[in-house]
């Protein structure tokens, strides 16, 4: 009788102690680091559908994409967000590239143009974010200026950050490089496409909701 | 031919964000390679950044940047901490050096802890061109 009650207040109750301002959560990165990958196994893995198309070949994201009202359930708790996917930061774009990677001429130039549109609108989409993933290749190396930029804006915003090394399940994947340049961050390594360490992934996103709410305050 | 152009800090010192990144584009896109005493800051080179890629065409396709900084990364004890502190404090942005090359010249900047070399587009086949090293502090 007692258990029931207990029940029926904390079920009628708890959503009154929960915190439902909404978190925008940006994935950030150099290009071809995996975060559509990494995007799309949160939203498979929470709204059971993709979120972009991925590929091997650089700036195959080119435009924002944003998946509102996503919610991850663990251990009883509940963490709500807008998944904000961005386009890969880059310094320079050559259509040559593109070429040379097996497309045509004039598909090759559209293609530039609207990947260095990607990079701008992912920049100025920065001053949005509530919290941030920097999604970073392990096979790469981190010393870069992309990755400098991006993470030290994010600190001079004071934006909550959670830097993964993606690509974990390679071999030339290495950690402590990573780590070895960031070492003010804690490094937390994944593979979004084999799902090893995103179960810990999706553990540390509540830290950094936590962080961003802290942040709304004040 | 390469040209190295070298701006020290005060050239830059008291102009305004804009102010700086039109200068540094303008060298840059003259096809010259520039080595800025200090560094920018963060907005700046996201700014910088922004700015590139508006600026891309079939001739400027973007730039190379690195920033280079004497950090002594050994165990520090705690006197050197707090010379570094001040050091940082008096020096702020004035602090080490910024490599800024246009892409179509300056492939990658590699930085080992002791070396830093500038893979040129030009030595594709030969790899390295043009290598400086520099020694622990």
């Amino acid at each position: 009788m007692i258990k029931a009650f207990k029940k029926l207040i904390n079920s009628l109750f708890k959503d009154w102690f929960k915190d439902n301002r909404e978190v925008k959560l940006g994935l950030y990165g150099p290009p071809n680091g995996g975060k559509t990958t990494l995007a799309n196994k949160i939203c498979q893995d929470w709204l059971g559908e993709d979120m972009g198309r991925t590929s091997k070949m650089a700036h195959e994201t080119r435009e924002v994409q944003i998946k509102e009202q996503i919610t991850i359930k663990k251990n009883d708790k509940e963490l709500s967000f807008s998944l904000v996917d961005t386009p890969g930061i880059a310094t320079k774009i050559d259509y040559e590239d593109f070429i040379k990677a097996g497309m045509k001429e004039s598909e090759a130039k559209e293609r530039a143009k609207e990947a260095t549109k990607g990079v701008i609108d992912s920049i100025k989409w920065l001053d949005d974010m509530d919290c941030v993933i920097v999604v970073l290749d392990s096979t790469k190396d981190p010393y870069t200026q992309v990755n400098i930029t991006i993470i030290g804006n994010l600190e001079a915003r004071k934006v909550p950050v959670l830097l993964i090394a993606n690509k974990i399940d390679l071999k030339k994947s290495d950690i402590k490089h990573i780590q070895a340049a960031f070492p003010q961050y804690e490094v937390h390594g994944i593979s979004a496409k084999s799902g090893e360490g995103v179960d810990e992934l999706y553990e540390k996103m509540f830290e950094l909701r936590k962080r961003a709410l802290k942040n709304k305050k004040k | 031919m390469l040209t190295l152009q070298f701006i020290p800090f005060q050239e830059i010192e008291k102009l305004d964000s804009k102010e700086r990144i039109n200068k540094l584009l303008k060298v840059v896109k003259e096809e010259k390679i520039i080595l800025l005493e200090g560094s920018i800051k963060p907005e700046e080179q996201s700014e910088l950044i922004r700015r590139t890629m508006e600026d891309i065409n079939d001739k400027f396709k973007g730039i190379e940047i690195s920033p280079i900084y004497f950090e002594n990364k050994e165990d520090k004890d705690f006197i050197k901490k707090i010379k570094e502190k001040l050091l940082n404090l008096l020096l702020g942005d004035r602090k080490g050096f910024t490599i800024i090359g246009p892409a179509t010249i300056v492939k990658e900047i590699k930085q080992d802890p002791d070396k830093i070399q500038l893979l040129t587009q030009d030595s594709k086949s030969s790899s390295k061109k043009s290598s400086r090293s520099r020694k622990k502090k």
